[in-house]
């Protein structure tokens, strides 16, 4: 199997080579590709949309279509994990652990114990032994919310320098899987849990679209931004934009929620307890 | 001599992306670990990413974000400025809905560890068949 594997790709990698010959040379600025449509998107995009960058309007106007359908597939896949991994909740376990914060001693307690109140001062945990190590927490928090004011900046900035909804969602979501690995997988569902990240997926999705449906009730077609310009001080081309930059907020969200998402069920093989 | 060096600075973008797909492939076809084959997988998405991106290029050109476009400058734009961004664009998605899928192989890749106890193709082939000996296929 394995050599007749190696022929195989052997004689497909020749083919795929010779073939190589026939393809534009790198960098030619009358290749196929660059010749049919892309000029058009070039030279048209800053007064139809008023976006300076081009990749930006065509994510999100020329091939929004395109883009629906994508956040709708990464939504799609973030809901197959979810159904593949996910156990329902076991029955309230036996003994419950809780760590005291500053000596790091752990407390076992038995069912019918006493549970600590909730404080500052004991964290509940999800085994006897949680590793806890002070350092790489501390840099961890540290990092975490620049990380995330870094992914608002390039969701917000994408009309003007590389950026955009997918690549600020996927930082923003990669801070949230840092925080969980470096503390653990209790305190991350604590501050966003997996129904809110479900929820925020969904909510994205439909924030895009929303204001495709939006433009069609405004008299324009489905995702034809300029219907937005009902709207007090907004005239058709800068309309776009803002139409532009709703939907990429719509992506972020989605993205970010989805990561998330997929990594908590992964992390935990579904049972959304200790994690990695 | 010179032939040679123009046509490989013409061409040596294709030559790297044969060579991940041939390495990708490779991987899905010979590999028995279905983690190995979602490695593989994911080096076959990032030729064709690349196969796109370098498609893209073009000599003397800038990226594909219009120069003064924050002004009311009403300039003429020319194509020949900007690299293509169409590419781009659809590469974009491309690698965040690669993510998403290699999140859904790797739930399958697990769930069928919990069924069957491995990862390795000709163990579950066997669990599967039920360990009779005249039915397992012998090349696989």
């Amino acid at each position: 199997m394995k050599r007749l594997g190696l022929i195989a790709i052997i004689i497909f990698g020749g083919l795929l080579f010779s073939i190589t010959f026939e393809l534009p040379d790198l960098g030619d600025a009358s290749s196929p590709a660059s010749t049919h449509v892309s000029p058009y998107y070039i030279e048209h995009t800053l007064e139809d949309t008023s976006v300076p960058n081009v990749v930006t309007a065509i994510l999100a106007d020329y091939r929004g279509y395109d883009t629906l359908f994508e956040t709708a597939v990464i939504f799609s896949a973030g809901l197959a994990c979810f159904f593949l991994l996910r156990i329902p909740e076991r029955k309230a376990p036996k003994a419950r652990f809780y760590r005291h914060l500053t000596t790091g001693l752990t407390l076992r307690i038995e069912k019918g114990g006493r549970i600590p109140e909730e404080s500052k001062e004991f964290e509940r945990i999800d085994s006897a032994w949680v590793p806890n190590d002070v350092i790489i927490n501390m840099t961890c928090r540290l990092v975490v919310p620049f990380v995330q004011l870094f992914a608002l900046y390039v969701i917000a900035h994408g009309h003007h320098s590389p950026g955009g909804g997918f690549q600020g969602g996927v930082i923003f979501g990669a801070a949230i899987i840092l925080f969980a690995i470096s503390n653990n997988l209790r305190s991350t569902t604590r501050r966003l849990s997996e129904k809110s990240s479900a929820l925020l997926g969904s909510g994205g999705v439909i924030i895009y679209l929303g204001t495709g449906l939006l433009c069609i009730l405004l008299g324009a077609g489905f995702l034809n931004y300029s219907g937005l310009s009902v709207f007090p001080g907004l005239d058709p081309v800068s309309a776009r934009s803002y139409g532009i930059l709703i939907v990429e907020i719509g992506v972020g969200i989605a993205v970010t929620a989805v990561m998330v998402w997929i990594y908590y069920n992964l992390a935990s093989a579904g049972t959304q307890e200790e994690g990695l | 001599m010179e032939t040679i060096g123009t046509l490989i600075i013409a061409k040596y973008n294709y030559w790297a992306v044969v060579v991940l797909i041939a390495i990708g492939l490779y991987a899905m076809i010979a590999k028995k670990n279905l983690v190995k084959k979602i490695i593989g997988m994911n080096i076959f998405q990032t030729a064709i990413i690349l196969f796109y991106v370098s498609i893209g290029a073009k000599r003397g050109a800038t990226l594909p974000i219009i120069e003064h476009g924050h002004g009311e400058s009403t300039h003429m734009v020319h194509a020949a400025d900007y690299i293509n961004p169409l590419p781009h664009v659809l590469m974009l998605t491309a690698i965040v809905v690669s993510v998403a899928t290699l999140g859904v192989a790797l739930a399958l890749a697990m769930r069928i560890y919990f069924h069957y106890g491995t990862l390795e193709e000709d163990e579950i082939q066997k669990k599967i068949i039920g360990d009779e000996p005249d039915k397992i296929d012998s090349s696989g």
